[in-house]
C-alpha cells in the first residue's frame, strides 16, 4: 500500500458511555501514536460528555468481513429460527443484556 | 494601596493572562495543521476563556462599581490591561504557538494548584476547577515539544528559535511586586518563587526529553502587570473588541 508518509495513520475510536457497558464504536481519526489518538480522541469524541473511557485501536488492526461474501456468511442464519430463544420471558426493568 | 485594591489587580492579572492567550489561540480556528489538532487547540482556547470569565467576573464584583465581566474584557484600554507579555505574542508557526502555551502552562499548572489553597474561597474554587484543565494542557503541550524537538531536524530547528525568541518573556511570571506581595502577606496568592521551583522542573524535565537547550537567562522582558505592552497588544485589542467597540450593547 503506498502512503504519503505526511499522512497520520488512521485509528478507529471507541467510547464507554458508563463503566460496564461495552466500549461502543464512535468513528476514527488521525494522529501519529497511540498516546496522541486517544488525545484526539478526547477532543473530538467525548466533547459533551458521551463517555468515561476511550479505546483506540489502529485501523489495519481491524480486519473486516468482505462485502461480496454477505451472502454466504448471514443468509444461512435467516431460517433457523431454532437458534433463537425466543421462549424466554425477559425480566422487568433489566435493560442491559 | 488596599487590600481590595489588589485583590481587583490580582484578579484581572489571571483574567487577562487566560483571556488574551485564549485569544491567540483561537485565531488557529480552521487553520490547524491536522483536523483533530485543530480541534484540540480550540478546545483548550475555550478552556482558558471560560476560566477568564471566571475572574473577570469576580474582578468586577470586587470592583463594585457594577460593571460586568464582558465591559472588563470588551471596554479596558491597552494600559489597564495586565496580562503578562508572554500571551500577547504573535502565534508564529505551530512549533512558536505550542512553545508559547508550553511555557505558559509550566507556570500556570504550579500557579492554580497553589491558588486551591488560597485564603480567598472564590479564587481556591475557580483554582479547583482550572486545574483539571490546565494538568490537561501541560500535558499536551509537553508532548508536542517532545515530538517537535525530538523529530525531524526542520522541527526540531523551530522548537528551538521558539524557545530562543519567547524566553525573555518568562520573566514577567514571576515578579513579585506590592500588589503581589500583598495578596501573599494575606494568603490570597502563593510566592512565586515556590511556583518557580516547579516550573524549572517542568521545563528541565521536558526540554531535556525533546533534546532541546535551555535558553541562558538573559534580559527579561517587563512591564505587562503595569499595563505596559508591546507593540502587538494594540492589534490584538483592536480584533477582539471590534465589535462590542462597533456596536455598543450588542447582544445575540
Amino acid at each position: 500500500m503506498s502512503e504519503n508518509p505526511n499522512n497520520w495513520p488512521l485509528w478507529e475510536i471507541f467510547i464507554q458511555s458508563k463503566r460496564g457497558l461495552d466500549h461502543k464504536h464512535v468513528g476514527s481519526l488521525h494522529a501519529t501514536d497511540a498516546q496522541m489518538a486517544i488525545e484526539n480522541a478526547r477532543d473530538v469524541y467525548t466533547r459533551r460528555q458521551e463517555g468515561n473511557s476511550i479505546w483506540v485501536v489502529p485501523a489495519s488492526a481491524i480486519t473486516a468481513s468482505n462485502h461480496d461474501d454477505g451472502g454466504m456468511l448471514f443468509d444461512p442464519a435467516d431460517d433457523k429460527t431454532y437458534r433463537h430463544p425466543t421462549f424466554y420471558q425477559m425480566p422487568g426493568g433489566a435493560k442491559y443484556i | 494601596m488596599t487590600e481590595k485594591e489588589a485583590l481587583l489587580s490580582y484578579c484581572l492579572r489571571r483574567g487577562d493572562d487566560n483571556l488574551i492567550l485564549s485569544h491567540r489561540l483561537g485565531d488557529w480556528c480552521g487553520h490547524g495543521p491536522q483536523l483533530e489538532e485543530d480541534i484540540a487547540l480550540t478546545n483548550r482556547a475555550l478552556d482558558l476563556i471560560g476560566q477568564a470569565r471566571n475572574y473577570l467576573q469576580y474582578a468586577a464584583e470586587v470592583e463594585g462599581k457594577g460593571k460586568t465581566e464582558d465591559d472588563l474584557a470588551y471596554l479596558r484600554n491597552e494600559r489597564q490591561f495586565v496580562n503578562t507579555k508572554l500571551v500577547e505574542q504573535p502565534n508564529g508557526d505551530y512549533a512558536h504557538t505550542i512553545c508559547r502555551s508550553f511555557l505558559y502552562d509550566a507556570w500556570h499548572l504550579p500557579l492554580q494548584q497553589a491558588l486551591t489553597k488560597s485564603t480567598d474561597e472564590r479564587i481556591a474554587a475557580i483554582a479547583g476547577k482550572a486545574v483539571k484543565e490546565v494538568t490537561y494542557h501541560l500535558r499536551t503541550s509537553s508532548e508536542w515539544m517532545i515530538r517537535f524537538g525530538d523529530g525531524t531536524e526542520e522541527s526540531h530547528k523551530r522548537a528551538q528559535t521558539a524557545l530562543d525568541t519567547l524566553w525573555t518573556f518568562t520573566g514577567d511570571l514571576f515578579e513579585q511586586d506590592d500588589v503581589h506581595q500583598l495578596m501573599v502577606s494575606v494568603g490570597v496568592a502563593p510566592d512565586l518563587a515556590t511556583i518557580k521551583i516547579s516550573f524549572d522542573a517542568t521545563i528541565d524535565n521536558v526540554l531535556s526529553e525533546a533534546t532541546l537547550e535551555r535558553p541562558a537567562d538573559a534580559f527579561m522582558a517587563s512591564g505587562g502587570r503595569q499595563g505596559k505592552h508591546g507593540e502587538h497588544m494594540g492589534f490584538v485589542l483592536a480584533e477582539m473588541q471590534y465589535l462590542q467597540r462597533a456596536y455598543p450593547g450588542a447582544q445575540w
